[in-house]
Formats: structure tokens, sequence, C-alpha cells
């Protein structure tokens, strides 16, 4: 468990913004206890200081993992969200589409969400904001990136993108392997 | 007969003094010939054993020791130098060791190197045909030297080499530096033998051409190897540090730093969020594109209301027809099949 660079806190930070905005300070700033990102083999976890504590008498090369992975630095440095984010992601992003129940199983399946599956959508959306998915029922059921303003919504046809898929819920059995 | 009586009455004594070679046990004694060893696993009378210690451990003893040669004497013997002996069979207990285990000898790199490839060594003959002394020439060693003496006694010059060079003193130097080399490689692989760390002594010259890496790391060292440590230097296109083991402490001024110490977890989350605040204040205040599509949102907005207010008076606008170019939602001629209009003259082919 390394700490990270400033430099990948920035980027981390940055991705983050993208989808929480502020927000962020309050998954840093929390009253039940100090939180911290810890990184290990290129992955970002979450994870309380007293987890952390308790996680540092494992020997390294046998502790696989330990808190909330958040994603991972790619081989060019960027970083990217994982699924598992969703928890801390979900509760505090400004930005919701709501997708109708029949095209859940399209997204669920990896496919961006299109016009004729939109239910609703936040007010005042810009373009490529990082986006929360939530069924009607405001489920999260995974994040995207909003393809369209919600203003272009309003005339986009029926089989426009909407929101580029990132991550769904679906991929804790598709990709069941490489999430950790 | 007198003679007979005291020869078996002597024999009798004889017998008295020694003690029969059979011995009573309740229980089977192991035995491990080949060591000999025999474990005696009865019991041992208490009784006698505090009364008179010394007696009865003496005969116990003796009594399992008369077992034991009992055996030895089952296994078959000869006769060697008018001596009785017995070979002992593989002894079947097994001793620990007085001593560890000796470590096998470290492999040098090359049979490290051999292993690895599955690089198996060939045997090779002493001596060898030579076609040209016509006759048997040997490897290496005695009358070797002799041999290439004769062999040698003129080298050609070749055509790209300097005419004056002395060729037979070129091939010595050739061979001492051989030597030298493999010197320097056992020594080496003592070294690592014993883990002892080696300085780097630089990148290694050699006579003939360097290996790509060898010049890259050699131009890399130089370009830093000034007073500014490279800071200035040009640069090529796509020009690459050298990289590699090792390789970064023997460029000037890339000394590895050492590490910051981890911060407490107070001074972590300050971090943070300082970080996080110079990435919150640096987005630009205005969104151009945000701006933009609000503006739009607004205006779409306004025009819907404003059509909203128009639409109870919409009978008035369509009297006048031809008037309205912003209405792009004209309604859909009906092909003949609506009301006709008599007022209206000849409407004529209808055109789209």
């Amino acid at each position: 468990m390394k700490i990270l660079s400033e430099q990948r806190t920035k980027i981390l930070f940055e991705k983050l913004t993208k989808y929480i905005g502020v927000n962020v300070k309050l998954l840093i700033d929390r009253p039940d206890g100090t939180y911290c990102f810890r990184e290990k083999k290129d992955r970002v976890y979450y994870i309380s200081e007293r987890l952390l504590r308790l996680a540092q008498t494992v020997k390294p090369d046998h502790l696989i993992s330990a808190g909330t992975c958040f994603g991972k630095f790619t081989k060019t440095n960027k970083f990217r969200l994982h699924i598992t984010a969703l928890t801390y992601i979900a509760p505090y992003a400004p930005f919701k589409i709501w997708v109708k129940p029949s095209a859940e199983q399209q997204f669920l399946y990896g496919h961006h969400v299109i016009k004729s599956g939109l239910g609703r959508i936040t007010e005042n959306t810009p373009k490529y904001q990082g986006v929360v998915v939530n069924t009607m029922s405001d489920i999260p059921i995974g994040f995207g990136v909003a393809a369209r303003t919600t203003a272009e919504c309003r005339h986009a046809d029926p089989l426009a993108t909407i929101a580029f898929h990132q991550a769904d819920i679906g991929e804790y059995i598709r990709s069941e392997d490489t999430l950790t | 007969m007198d003679i007979v009586n005291e020869i078996l009455e002597r024999e009798q004594k004889k017998a008295e003094k020694y003690k029969p070679i059979t011995v009573e046990k309740h229980l089977d004694l192991e035995f491990d010939v080949g060591s000999l060893l025999a474990f005696d696993t009865n019991d041992l009378d208490t009784k006698s054993l505090h009364s008179q210690k010394d007696v009865y451990l003496h005969t116990l003893s003796r009594d399992n020791a008369q077992l034991l040669l009992n055996k030895v004497w089952e296994l078959p013997t000869e006769r060697i130098d008018e001596a009785i002996v017995v070979r002992l069979p593989p002894p079947t207990t097994v001793l620990p060791r007085a001593k560890p285990v000796p470590k096998p000898k470290p492999l040098t790199k090359w049979q490290e190197f051999a292993k690895a490839k599955g690089i198996t060594k060939k045997k090779k003959d002493k001596s060898q045909w030579d076609e040209q002394l016509q006759k048997w020439v040997p490897l290496y060693g005695f009358r070797k030297a002799a041999a290439e003496k004769e062999k040698n006694w003129l080298i050609e010059v070749p055509q790209n080499v300097d005419p004056m060079t002395d060729m037979y003193e070129k091939k010595a130097s050739e061979k001492t530096e051989k030597v030298a080399k493999n010197e320097l490689q056992r020594l080496k692989n003592i070294a690592r033998a014993r883990k002892v760390k080696i300085p780097r002594v630089g990148i290694p010259i050699t006579s003939d051409k360097a290996s790509a890496t060898q010049l890259a790391t050699a131009a890399t060292v130089a370009k830093a190897s000034t007073a500014s440590l490279g800071k200035f230097q040009d640069k090529l296109p796509k020009e690459k540090e050298a990289r590699g083991k090792g390789i970064h402490e023997i460029i000037p001024g890339k000394e590895r730093k050492r590490k910051a110490p981890l911060p407490t977890p107070q001074a972590e989350r300050e971090n943070n969020l300082n970080l996080l605040d110079s990435i919150l204040n640096k987005r630009p205040k205005i969104d151009m594109d945000r701006a933009v599509s609000k503006y739009i949102h607004d205006e779409q907005v306004q025009r819907s209301e404003e059509k909203k207010n128009l639409k109870p008076s919409k009978g008035r606008f369509k009297g006048k027809g031809k008037g309205n170019v912003t209405n792009f939602s004209a309604k859909k001629p009906k092909a003949g099949r609506g009301q006709r209009n008599p007022s209206k003259k000849n409407p004529g082919r209808k055109r789209r």
C-alpha cells in the first residue's frame, strides 16, 4: 500500500471532481474518521486509517487489496474509475440520468444510454459531464459521461447517444476476475 | 575312563563359567544388524534395578549383546587370513549427520545461463587432425604452442587493415585480452558467489564494436558530464535517455532522491484538501459551452411560452395565410380529402 504521489493524487481528484464536483471534499473530510487514498499495483483504494493500520500488518506480497477500489491508473497515467467506486460516487453526484426500465438491461450489458431509453435527466447538464445512471426507482446502476447537454437532448433523435457508458454494475459479473 | 571323566568335568566347569547362548525374552528384540544395533522393548525389572543396579544392568546388557551376536552368526561367514569375517547388511536405521549437509557449489554465470537454456557440455577430443600440418595437434597445453608456431610462420595482412601492422603482435594482444577478460569474469563469479558488492567500472571498453545500448549509455553519460549536468545540452529529435539496470547510477546528477517520510494522517488530509482546493479553483469561472447551452435553453423556454400565449389567437393568423413565414409546423396538405373552400378561387395543382 503506497501513498499516492502528488501528481497521481491530482489526476485522481480531477477525475473525481468530474463526477461529484466539490463533494470530493466530503470523501476526505469525514466526521467518522480519517479516510485516505492508497495505491497498490496501480490500483487506488479508498480506505479508513484504522483499517489501513490493520492492513499494514500483512506482508505486502500477501496483501491483494484493502478498502474500496476506486479505479486504476493506466499505463499512460490516466485514471479510470471502476464500478466499485459507485457506492461513494452515487450519493454525491449532482448530475444524474434516469433510464427507463426497458433500457436498463441494455445499459447493464455495457451499451451507451440512447435517447429512447432516457427517462429523466438533471436540468442544465453540461456536455461531457460525469453522470450517475439511475433506474427510475432511484437505484444507481452505473456511471457515464453525458454526450449531450440537457437542451440538446430535447431535440435529439431517438437513437442518439445521450450518455457514454463507463461502468455499470453488470461488471461485477462480466469482469469479476479483474475487479478487486 | 578317568581321563574321559576328567575331560567331561572340565568341560562342565567351563560351561558353568560361560553363560548359555540362548536368552529368554518376553518380547523379541528389534535388530539393525547393519549398524550392530538392538532395541530391547521389554520392561525393566524395577525391583532388581533399585536393589542391585549395576549387576542387573550388566546382565541385561550381556543378554542383549548375546542376542545380537546370535543374529550376527546367522549371517554367512567367510574366512579371510585365518579370521572369520561377516559381511554386514546395509544399515536400516537412519542416523542424523554430525555436520550440516554441504552446500552445493554456487554456479558461475555461464553455468547458470547454460542450465536455463539447456546447454550441455560436449566432450571434445584432446587433439585434432590438422590438414595443413598433416598431423595430430593438441587442442591446448603441451605442444600446442609449438604447433601454432609451425602453422603460423606467415600471417597475411588483410586488405582492410593498415599494411604496416604487426599481425603477430595483434594476435598476442588479443590473446592477453582474452585471458584478462576470463580472469575478470572468474573474479566476478567469486564475488557473486560470496555476495560481495563490486563497484561498477563504467562502460566496458571493448576493442570491437560496442552494442547499441552501450553507445546509448555512453552518450547519455557524456551529455550529463557538463558543469550544469547536461541541462543546456541540445537534444536530437526522438532522442531517448539510456535506461536499464544500474545505468541511472552512473549518470551524473541522477542520484536517487531520498524518499520523503510518510506524512501523518492529519497532514495527508490537509495536503489532499489543499490540492483539491487548487483543482476546484482552477476550473474556469465561465464555462462557455455551459453558458451557450443555458442561453439556448432559455430561448427555447421563452419561445415555447410565446407559443402557448399565441395559441388562442391561432385562427386570426390562419386567415392571413401566406404571411406567417416562421410557421414551420404548417398542416400537411390533405390531397383533396380535406374540406374545400368554395369561396377560394381555383387553388390549382398542389406543388410540393
